[in-house]
């Protein structure tokens, strides 16, 4: 997904990780030795702590129930039964928590939601 | 009219000059036009609005990517949609094929442009499932009837796509 430069901070604490085990020449000695690693202290911002996050689809009078079951089991994969029941959890109680994990995946799980033009929200698990 | 399936397409025929009209309006009723209720909700926030800085992003790197599968899919609808074009007086009944290939683009199209329309007209849930307004007497009447007849295309794809 091109959303989302905080996806960046992972490579970038991980390339930083890495530059200090490429070995360092000691041309008076000879040898080759090898730095002591560097380990780098990583920060992170609460976002990032990757506490549960969930997908919430809420409900929508126009979209058709059988439209709505379909979506669910092409982006979750869910079995037809387990589909019908949130979709129908969203038609009766106005929304429906259907997936809660890490933030990233379930920013993937919103933009597909959004590309079939369901009413899909990210919330942070309190 | 008639939809059926047939081998790698779905046929609609007996298209009587009304229902083909409604059909060519399909990638017309699916633009917002710069009506802000039916934009926002082709292009809804992905969090309820705690999350600032991730609607923000949102707008940047998510939005137009759906623009353009939005845009993707009432443009293979408009193609599709050229069978009915020809002599604009005929009264003749049409037929029009939809390749199976083409069913996720009209399935996304078909629900643009249900959004869009019951987003201009501010159709309440009880207007939405009255299935049995008739007659067609205002303008109103005929986009609610444009709403449940692109649903039942809808289904009739959804059905097939099933089977």
């Amino acid at each position: 997904m091109s959303c989302g430069p905080w996806q960046d901070t992972g490579c970038q604490a991980q390339i930083k990780a890495n530059e200090g085990i490429f070995p360092i020449s000691n041309e008076k000695a000879g040898t080759m030795t090898t730095a002591e690693p560097t380990v780098e202290q990583e920060t992170r911002s609460e976002d990032e702590l990757d506490v549960p996050w969930q997908v919430v689809v809420h409900n929508d009078p126009v979209n058709l129930m059988s439209y709505v079951t379909m979506v669910f089991q092409r982006v979750f994969g869910y079995p037809r039964e387990k589909a019908e029941r949130h979709m129908l959890e969203v038609h009766q109680k106005g929304r429906s928590i259907l997936w809660s994990g890490m933030r990233e995946r379930a920013e993937l799980y919103v933009q597909q939601l959004h590309g079939y033009l369901l009413l899909a929200t990210l919330e942070k698990t309190c | 009219m008639e939809i059926r399936r047939r081998n790698d397409h779905i046929e609609i025929s007996e298209l009587d000059p009304f229902l083909a009209e409604l059909l060519r309006q399909i990638p017309a009723s699916a633009n917002p036009d710069g009506v802000q209720s039916a934009e926002q909700r082709l292009f809804s926030p992905p969090s309820n609005g705690k999350q600032t800085e991730l609607c923000a992003e949102w707008r940047i790197y998510v939005e137009p990517e759906l623009r353009r599968l939005f845009q993707t899919a009432t443009e293979t609808v408009a193609a599709d949609l050229q069978q009915l074009n020809g002599n604009e007086k005929s009264f003749a009944n049409r037929t029009l094929r939809i390749p199976a290939k083409h069913a996720d683009a009209w399935l996304n199209a078909l629900n643009q442009a249900r959004l869009v329309i019951a987003a201009k007209n501010n159709f309440t849930e009880k207007e939405l499932n009255d299935h049995f307004r008739s007659p067609i007497g205002s303008r109103r009447d005929l986009s609610l009837f444009q709403v449940n007849f692109y649903g039942f295309l809808q289904e009739f794809i959804l059905r097939e796509l099933e089977s």
